[in-house]
C-alpha cells in the first residue's frame, strides 16, 4: 500500500536540540546529568498529556479538570503503597518494583472508573459546547480536588521513593538518578504500546478514524460513543499512571499537584498537535529539555522558556508539530 | 437619569431590583451601618470583586471568550499602584505614573495575546492564556527585588488616606483615612462598573454578543471579528488592571496570593457563572453573595461540622475549609440547570409570571 512519506523533521528536532546544548553547557557529565533530567521530566508529562490529547482529537473535548486525575492516582496509589510499606522498604528490586507495580494498577483502576463517571456526570450533558465544556471541566476539578481533601485530609503526604530506586548510579563523572531512570523506561514504554496500539490493531484503526471523521465511523456501523467513553477512561487511567511517576518524583502529595502541571501539559498538546500522540512525545521531551537547559544556562529565561519554545513552534507550524 | 445611568439596560426583574438595591444601599452605607475592620474589609473586596468579575463578563458572557489570564491584569494593575507607593515617602504623583504604567502594559499585553490568539478556537486560547498567565504570575514570584517575592509587598500610602488620620465621628464610627479610601473604592467601583454597563449596551456591545451568537454571521455581516474580539479583550483588560488598583490601594499589601493566584481565577468563574455570564448585574449579585460566603459560611459549616461530629466523611465533607466543594457543586449544577445564572433565573420569572 503506498503510504505518505513520514514526516521525519519533528523526531529529528529531539536529537538535535541535545546536540546543539553540547557545546553550550561546555561539560559531559553536567550535559548527561541535564538530558537525563529532562528526558525524565518529559516522560513523565508525556504520561499525563497523551491521555488528554487523544480524548481531545477523538471526542473534541478538552477536560481541564485532567489535572485532577493526576492528583488522584498519586493518593490512590498511596492505598496499595501504604500497606505494602514492608517490601518497598526491603532492598530487593524485584519486591520494591512489584510493590509499585500493584499501586500502579490500583492507580490506573481508580481514576479509569473516576474517568467513566467525569464523563457520564459532568461531561456528557455538554458535548459539542466548547464554552461550557471549559467551565464545566474547571467545575469538575475543584469538586475533585476538593473530594481528595475530604477523603485524604488537607495535609500534605509524603510518598518516599523505595529503596532500591534511590540514589543515583555514577556514570564516569555524571551521576544518573535511578528513579530518572524508570520514569524514562516506563514513559518508552507507554509510548510504543499506544503507537502499537494505534497503528496496528483494529481498534486502533477505529480510534484514528474516529480522530478524522467520527460520522463516517458511526456511518459504518460502529458505535462510536462507546469507543469514546473507552477512551476517555483509558486516557483518564493514564493520568493516573502520571500521577503516580508525578508523586514519586516529588516525594511528597498535595490534591492540587496534578493542576500545577497543567500548564506544561497544555503546552505540550498545543506545540505536539491536538490529537496526536506522536505530537505529544515529541512536545513533551522537547519542552522538559529545553526547561532543563535554559535553568542551566540562563536561569532567568528558564521562566518563559515554556512560552518562547511554544510561539517558536507556532510560528513555524500553526497547528502543532504533527500538522503540516 | 436612572435610566440613562445605567445606559437603558433596567434588571428587568422587581426581585432582582430589589436585591441589587439592597447590596449598592449596603455598600454604600457600609462603613456606617457596622462596626469594626472585618465588615468594612468585607464590603471593599466585594466593591472590587464586582468591577473584576464584570470586566471578565465583557469577555466570557458577552463575547464568549474564555481567559484565564484575567488574573494576570488584575495583578499587573495591583502591583503598578503597589510599586508606585513603594519608597518612605509615598506620593500621588509617583503612584499615577505606576498606575499608568501598568494599564499600558496590561493594553499591550491584552492586545499582543489577543492578536496572536483570538484567531484561534476558543479551547486555544483557554490553554494559552493559561500558560501565560502562570508565567507571569512565576515571574513575578521570582523577581523579588522588585515585588517582594511570593511575600508580596506591604506599603505606605499617603498621610490622607492613612487610619491615623482622623476626620471626626460620623454615626457612631470615627471617620478616618480607611474610611475615606472605602469611598474612593466604591465610588471607583461604580463608575468602571457604569461603563462597562456602557460598554455592553453600546452598538460595539451589540455586535460582542453577535460574535458570541454566531461568529460566521457577523463576519459575514461585514464585521472584523478577529478586531472587536481584540477590543473586547483589551477593555476588559484595562478594567480588570483598574481593580487591582483598587485592591492594592485598599490592602496596602501586594503579592502574588492575592493577586495572580490560580485561586482568585477559579473565584471569578465561579462567581460569574453563579451570579449569571452576559448580564453584568450577575457580577454584582454573585461577588456579593460569594465573598459574604467566603466570610460567613465558613463558620455555618463549622457549626454543622459539629452536628455530625463522628460521621466519617460527611464530618469532612462539612470542615469549614471545604467550602469550594460546595461552591464547586453549585457551579455544576449552574452550568446545566440554569446558565444564565441567578440573574437570569430571575428575569426569566419576571417574563412568565405565576410559573
Amino acid at each position: 500500500m503506498p503510504s505518505v512519506p513520514r514526516d521525519t523533521i519533528p523526531m529529528l528536532l529531539v536529537p538535535a536540540l541535545m546536540l546543539a546544548m553540547l557545546p553550550l553547557v561546555g561539560s559531559m557529565p553536567t550535559w548527561v546529568t541535564l538530558t537525563v533530567a529532562g528526558l525524565a521530566m518529559g516522560m513523565m508529562i508525556f504520561i499525563m498529556s497523551s491521555g488528554l490529547t487523544l480524548v481531545f482529537g477523538l471526542m473534541d473535548v478538552l477536560n481541564f479538570g485532567h489535572g485532577a486525575f493526576v492528583s488522584v492516582g498519586a493518593f490512590a496509589a498511596t492505598l496499595v503503597l501504604v500497606p505494602m510499606q514492608g517490601w518497598l522498604e526491603a532492598d530487593s528490586l524485584g519486591m520494591n518494583l512489584a510493590a509499585l507495580g500493584l499501586a500502579i494498577a490500583m492507580a490506573m483502576a481508580v481514576t479509569a472508573v473516576l474517568g467513566l463517571v467525569f464523563e457520564r456526570v459532568i461531561i456528557m450533558p455538554v458535548y459539542g459546547q466548547h464554552l461550557k465544556q471549559i467551565l464545566i471541566t474547571m467545575g469538575g476539578m475543584i469538586v475533585v480536588e476538593q473530594l481528595i481533601h475530604v477523603i485524604w485530609g488537607a495535609d500534605h503526604k509524603p510518598m518516599p521513593l523505595p529503596t532500591a530506586l534511590r540514589g543515583a548510579f555514577v556514570l564516569g563523572d555524571a551521576a544518573i538518578e535511578k528513579y530518572r531512570l524508570l520514569a524514562v523506561a516506563v514513559g518508552v514504554l507507554v509510548f510504543i504500546v499506544l503507537t502499537l496500539l494505534l497503528n496496528r490493531t483494529k481498534l486502533g484503526l477505529l480510534i484514528r478514524a474516529g480522530v478524522e471523521n467520527g460520522e463516517m465511523v458511526e456511518a459504518l456501523g460502529y458505535r462510536i460513543r462507546r469507543l469514546f467513553v473507552a477512551v476517555f477512561a483509558a486516557g483518564s487511567a493514564l493520568a493516573g499512571l502520571g500521577g503516580v511517576m508525578w508523586g514519586l518524583y516529588k516525594e511528597t502529595l498535595t490534591a492540587t499537584m496534578g493542576g500545577e502541571v497543567m500548564v506544561m501539559v497544555f503546552i505540550t498538546i498545543i506545540i505536539g498537535g491536538l490529537g496526536s500522540v506522536s505530537g505529544c512525545f515529541i512536545g513533551a521531551l522537547l519542552m522538559a529539555l529545553t526547561a532543563n537547559y535554559a535553568g542551566f544556562l540562563a536561569p532567568k529565561l528558564a521562566l518563559v522558556s515554556h512560552i518562547v519554545l511554544m510561539i517558536a513552534i507556532l510560528l513555524w507550524r500553526p497547528a502543532g508539530l504533527s500538522r503540516k | 437619569m436612572l435610566n440613562t445611568l445605567l445606559s437603558g439596560d433596567l434588571p428587568r426583574s422587581r426581585t432582582l431590583s430589589v436585591l441589587l438595591l439592597v447590596v449598592v444601599l449596603g455598600l454604600a452605607l457600609a462603613p456606617f451601618i457596622t462596626t469594626g475592620a472585618r465588615p468594612l474589609n468585607t464590603a471593599a473586596t466585594i466593591c472590587i470583586y464586582i468591577v473584576l468579575v464584570a470586566s471578565y463578563d465583557l469577555l466570557i458572557g458577552y463575547t464568549g471568550i474564555v481567559s484565564f489570564a484575567h488574573t494576570m491584569f488584575f495583578g499587573i494593575g495591583a502591583y503598578g499602584v503597589g510599586l508606585g507607593f513603594d519608597s518612605p515617602a509615598p506620593a500621588w504623583s509617583s503612584m499615577a505614573l505606576g498606575l499608568a504604567a501598568a494599564l499600558a502594559l496590561a493594553l499591550v499585553l491584552a492586545f499582543i495575546i489577543g492578536l496572536f490568539a483570538l484567531r484561534v478556537r476558543a479551547i486555544f486560547y483557554a490553554m494559552i492564556t493559561l500558560a501565560v498567565a502562570s508565567s507571569f504570575a512565576v515571574l513575578a514570584s521570582q523577581m523579588s527585588e522588585w515585588t517582594g517575592g511570593e511575600d508580596g509587598k506591604t506599603f505606605d500610602v499617603p498621610d490622607l488616606l492613612s487610619p491615623a488620620n482622623e476626620f471626626g465621628e460620623f454615626m457612631g464610627r470615627i471617620v478616618d483615612g480607611k474610611v475615606l479610601t472605602y469611598y474612593i473604592v466604591f465610588f471607583c467601583a461604580v463608575l468602571i462598573f457604569l461603563a462597562l454597563l456602557r460598554v455592553v449596551n453600546s452598538p460595539f456591545g451589540r455586535v460582542l454578543q453577535a460574535i458570541r451568537e454566531n461568529e460566521f454571521r457577523a463576519e459575514a455581516l461585514g464585521y472584523r471579528t478577529v478586531l472587536y474580539r481584540i477590543a473586547a479583550n483589551c477593555i476588559g483588560a484595562l478594567a480588570a488592571a483598574l481593580a487591582g488598583a483598587l485592591m492594592a490601594l485598599w490592602l496596602r499589601y501586594v503579592g502574588p496570593r492575592t493577586t495572580l493566584g490560580f485561586e482568585v481565577m477559579t473565584d471569578i468563574l465561579l462567581i460569574v457563572v453563579i451570579g449569571g455570564m452576559g448580564t453584568m448585574y450577575g457580577s454584582v449579585i454573585g461577588a456579593a453573595l460569594f465573598i459574604l460566603a467566603n466570610n460567613y459560611l465558613k463558620s455555618l459549616m463549622a457549626k454543622a461540622a459539629g452536628a455530625v461530629a463522628g460521621v466519617p466523611l460527611l464530618e469532612s465533607a462539612l470542615h469549614p475549609d471545604r467550602w469550594l466543594l460546595w461552591l464547586g457543586i453549585l457551579f455544576i449544577l449552574a452550568i446545566y440547570f440554569f446558565p444564565s445564572g441567578i440573574v437570569g433565573k430571575f428575569r426569566r420569572q419576571a417574563v412568565r409570571p405565576g410559573i
